[in-house]
């Protein structure tokens, strides 16, 4: 069993297809481990044994009747629980949609069906992707395998501790402002987040819309990327979704592993540096960007001025959308509904039930929303944010003109533990810093686990252009291929 | 400039005026004000799909059917632009002489109500598709005021003979989505005041739409009502004719949001204005203007300002009630969609609909009025009455041009009028007034019976065959029983008879009434006519 649980997903998938292993064993497997480590980690909202069983016997009926197998076929996987499941309860975390059982697949999962993954279960997250602890989840925060006392990561926390802590190989995030990154950088995995557009948003409970982005989450660079070519392409049913070609991010991963980085131009953004960075973080960095340029790339410093309006800039551009997506939670179709006595009225049901329903964070940020978007603070707020946007964009245009790839950290800190920076926001937003620049830029930015600080994982943040999501890969394998063993091998048993 | 839909949150707000005040007579306004009016129109599009989702956008289907993710705005789902009604939304900027953006985006329009959604309307804000057009409407015939500062063309000097007509300038044509539609139950009215409960029927959420919205109409006078039916009776035809809508005032997928204020004569500034909702038909674009203008003159008349608000028109009055105050402007949090993509019609492709487009109606009514030969005045008054379709059909059917006028701004017109209806609505079909006239032209039927006939038709009697069957309305042609009428009305009336046979032609029509009489009209007049000379001079 527990040879089951710490293979790559790839691995797994080789077993299934030839015939070793069944795609119920495997699955069963994962299944047992959820249930003897998620008392401590939380990192699961909902987990569906009965359906993955089922949906793991028809990938071994597939094989039994001949069928050529997807590549990731009879892989169990999380899935966040923002991701909206036919059948399954989808609650994103807050006690507003509670109960609500979708009547349809989003996109990617219906690709992962179609591709043959087993979906073990909806993963913890922060309300609604609004965090980056998942301590503002409705149900309680999710810890990290690392040190049971700290934070996985947020907002897709219970992703990346279920996929850390072997109860999953792969896993589904989504990235807003970091949300995939991070939390793949403080449990030691690699969490993809694709070009905007890469991946459809369609069956995503939206949070900003110009910005979510759906994202894998593996142990393994390549992993990563064969779950990322499961999901991408262009999807009819959502209009930002990009009509173009998936890149070919498994062979760039295959080609980074060789360790060789000769003809690449690599920039460290000089502005995701200095205060608030941990010492151990920035020389774990500076290390592994050491090891690049032996790698055979070229290691350029590249200045972003506008970088350091990022988080300005996001703390108004996600709020002002989400105030408006969130709109929809009203009591009126779906959901929690409180205080309809046949009494009260309209607002009062629709405010107590508000009320009663979000959760403190996502209160703040629909407050926020709502004054930026207001007639007269608009263009001071709203606009100037979406100036300073593509200003950032500029910035990465520039960058790119010189440089195939960008690295920062992905997160300044290593993770920390729960509790004390959730009383403060704007302690928790500054954890985004280094993640926002892609997020805002539409650009793909990949996390790969490069080394520990004080025992505890952190990431390299690699950017490339628009649609050069190989890029990312490529240069992640090839970090993957310089350690002498993996980051994760490292971490204490549960 | 951007008024919320029909289905924004009614908040129950006291009448700003709450001591009667009397509304001033239309000739009081007039002598005092200039009317300044605005029309917005929302077309429902008759495409095959909603305006963001595949579900159909059909009329009348059982509630909750025409219904999915989108529509629904579940979470997660996301809207896919129709380009169907994208293109019909061009077409209807090109007929009115609109320029097509070339880059545009949706926005948001954020309030709460729970016939939407999502809880905002996806509409266009200050990227419309199409913008700065225009349309010329013709008007009723009839002189125009010369202080109308040459707005108002064509009938300055006052020849009866010349059509008016006022151009009516186009600020904007866009795209949004309609909303559910809410059922308030329990109370006595059927809104929201007073009801137990209320329930939403999403079918109609999606539809597409489209809202024209004119720039302010002014030195349009005492003809402002006049002017706001003649526009929206012809935006209504322009439309039909694209073949992009049904629209259907009394179902909903043609809805005139009518603004208005008054200027008091001398004055520079505009008055403030209130827009009037429930307006449902074309009668009642005019009749709210008209009674909205008597009403503001009385506020303003008695020293009290006019609040900004909505109101509503009642058909059974004719008045308008207070809605919602909009003194305190809700703010709609615009801000561009971020779940669409911007739209970017090619030229080639604007040109292409541009090239489809059909004959529109001002070349088609120059056309009619060539092929039925009717002057100026007559055509204007066809025009008027909303006849064209009509009589067209009329003509189709058989009728003579002339005929098919007469009917349809004769009897039909003052039966319509009576009845308070629109032609259109009336129960019997261009098909049967040809028929009738058929009847006619054979002799079978005079004047008077056929108006029987029509009567019949109307009343729901069957078809004219049938009421004339029915009622025994057939012309008396047999000349030995109108011999013997005629002879008896002559013994009867021995002294009007001798004063015909002295010369007095004029005195044989009491003769003639008395005949009619026995016949109970059923008999042609000047058969009779003819009878009575001939006996009366023969002898």
């Amino acid at each position: 069993m527990t040879e089951f649980i710490k293979l790559p997903a790839a691995e797994l998938a080789g077993l299934v297809a030839d015939g070793t292993a069944s795609a119920r064993d495997i699955t069963q497997a994962h299944l047992d481990r959820i249930t003897s480590t998620d008392e401590r980690l939380n990192a699961f909202v909902t987990v569906d044994a009965e359906g993955a069983l089922a949906t793991a016997d028809a990938v071994d009926a597939r094989r039994a009747a001949g069928e050529q197998l997807p590549a990731l076929a009879g892989v169990p996987i999380a899935v966040k629980d923002i991701v909206v499941t036919n059948g399954i309860e989808t609650t994103a975390a807050s006690k507003i949609l509670r109960g609500w059982i979708p009547p349809y697949d989003a996109t990617i999962v219906t690709k992962l069906r179609a591709a043959g993954l087993v979906p073990l279960g909806k993963t913890n997250l922060d309300e609604f992707a609004m965090g980056s602890s998942t301590e503002n989840s409705a149900f309680g925060p999710s810890h990290n395998p690392w040190d049971l006392a700290r934070t996985p990561g947020g907002s897709s926390g219970g992703s990346s501790a279920a996929v850390a802590a072997y109860q999953a190989p792969l896993a589904i995030g989504t990235d807003t402002g970091g949300s995939i990154r991070q939390p793949a950088s403080l449990t030691g995995i690699v969490g993809h987040k694709p070009t905007y557009g890469g991946v459809s948003r369609s069956g995503l409970v939206a949070y900003a819309s110009s910005l979510d982005q759906a994202g894998p989450f593996g142990r393994t660079v390549l992993d990563t990327a064969l779950l990322h070519e499961v999901i991408a392409g262009h999807d009819p049913a959502d209009s930002t979704s990009l009509d173009a070609p998936v890149p070919a991010v498994a062979d760039a991963a295959r080609v980074g592993a060789n360790g060789d980085l000769t003809g690449m131009t690599i920039g460290v953004v000089s502005n995701l540096s200095g205060e608030g960075y941990e010492p151990g973080v920035v020389s774990v960095i500076a290390a592994t960007v050491a090891q690049l340029e032996q790698m055979g790339a070229k290691v350029v410093e590249c200045a972003c001025p506008h970088f350091d309006y990022a988080l300005a800039a996001y703390y108004l551009i996600a709020p002002s959308e989400c105030s408006s997506n969130l709109a929809r939670f009203d009591a009126m179709r779906y959901g929690l509904r409180v205080g309809d006595d046949r009494q009260a009225s309209l607002e009062a049901v629709m405010a107590g039930t508000r009320d009663a329903g979000f959760g403190a964070e996502v209160k703040r940020r629909i407050i926020i929303g709502t004054y930026a978007l207001s007639a007269g603070y608009y263009d001071a707020y709203y606009g100037q944010a979406q100036k300073v946007r593509t200003l950032i964009s500029r910035d990465f245009a520039t960058a790119f003109s010189g440089c195939d790839v960008l690295v920062s950290p992905t997160s300044p800190i290593v993770a920390f533990e729960l509790g004390p920076r959730a009383e403060d926001p704007m302690a928790m937003y500054a954890v985004d810093l280094c993640t926002l620049p892609a997020s805002l830029a539409g650009v793909p930015a990949i996390s790969v686990p490069c080394g520990l600080s004080g025992g505890l994982p952190v990431g390299l943040q690699i950017m490339a252009p628009v649609l050069a999501d190989d890029r990312c890969y490529r240069v992640a394998a090839a970090v993957e291929a310089s350690l002498n063993s993996p980051v994760l091998a490292t971490a204490p048993q549960l | 400039m951007h008024p919320p839909s029909s289905m924004t949150p009614v908040v129950q707000q006291p009448d700003a005026v709450t001591a009667p005040i009397t509304p001033r007579s239309f000739d009081q306004v007039i002598a005092s004000y200039q009317p300044v009016i605005g029309l917005e129109t929302h077309i429902e599009l008759g495409t095959r799909t909603k305006m963001f989702c595949g579900c159909a956008a059909a009329f009348g289907d059982e509630p909750n059917t025409n219904i999915c993710p989108v529509c629904l705005g579940l979470p997660g789902a996301l809207p896919v632009a129709n380009a169907a009604a994208v293109e019909s939304a061009i077409l209807i900027g090109l007929a009115l002489n609109c320029s097509i953006a070339s880059w545009c985006r949706f926005a948001r329009k954020n309030y709460f109500y729970p016939d939407m959604p999502k809880n905002f309307q996806i509409s266009q804000y200050d990227e419309p598709l199409c913008f700065d057009g225009w349309l010329d409407v013709r008007l009723p015939g009839g002189s125009v005021d010369e202080d109308i500062d040459g707005r108002v063309d064509g009938n300055a000097n006052g020849s009866a003979d010349q059509p008016s007509s006022v151009r009516i300038e186009i600020e904007r044509v866009h795209m949004e989505e309609d909303t559910g539609k809410s059922l308030h139950v329990g109370g006595a009215t059927g809104r929201i005041h007073g009801a137990t409960h209320s329930l939403v029927d999403y079918n109609r959420a999606g539809i597409p739409l489209v809202e024209i919205v004119t720039k302010p109409i002014t030195g349009t006078g005492e003809r402002a009502p006049e002017v706001a039916r003649a526009y929206a009776t012809q935006l209504r035809d322009l439309i039909r004719a694209l073949g992009v809508s049904d629209v259907r005032m009394e179902q909903g997928s043609m809805r005139c949001d009518v603004n208005t204020s008054l200027q008091p004569i001398g004055a520079s500034e505009w008055g403030t204005r209130t827009e009037t909702k429930n307006v449902n038909s074309l009668r009642s674009v005019e009749r709210a203007v008209r009674s909205e203008m008597c009403r503001q003159a009385g506020v303003l008349d008695a020293g009290i300002r006019i609040v900004q608000e909505t109101r509503h028109f009642h058909e059974d009055t004719g008045q308008t009630t207070s809605g919602r105050s909009k003194e305190e402007a809700t703010d709609y949090r615009y801000f561009p969609e971020p779940d669409l993509v911007p739209l970017a019609p090619e030229t080639a492709w604007v040109d292409s609909l541009r090239e489809r487009l059909p004959e529109l109606p001002a070349e088609k009514l120059a056309r009619l009025q060539a092929e039925w030969g009717l002057a100026e005045k007559d055509m204007a008054a066809v025009l008027g009455a909303d006849a064209v379709q009509l009589i067209a059909a009329t003509i189709a059917a058989g009728a003579t041009a002339e005929a098919a006028r007469k009917w349809w701004l004769g009897e039909l017109a003052r039966r319509a009028n009576s009845d308070g209806v629109e032609l259109e609505g009336l129960a019997i079909t261009p098909k049967q007034v040809a028929e009738v006239q058929q009847l006619v032209d054979r002799g079978s039927l005079n004047d008077k019976l056929a108006r029987q006939v029509i009567e019949g038709v109307l009343a729901g009697e069957g078809e004219p065959s049938q009421v004339v069957a029915a009622r025994g309305l057939e012309v008396v042609s047999d000349t030995d029983t109108l011999g013997a009428a005629v002879d008896a009305a002559i013994a009867a009336n021995a002294d009007v008879a001798q004063k015909v046979r002295d010369g007095k032609v004029a005195a044989a029509g009491a003769l003639v009434g008395a005949v009619m009489k026995t016949t109970k009209g059923q008999a042609d007049a000047q058969t009779v006519r003819t009878l009575i000379l001939e006996r009366l001079s023969a002898s």
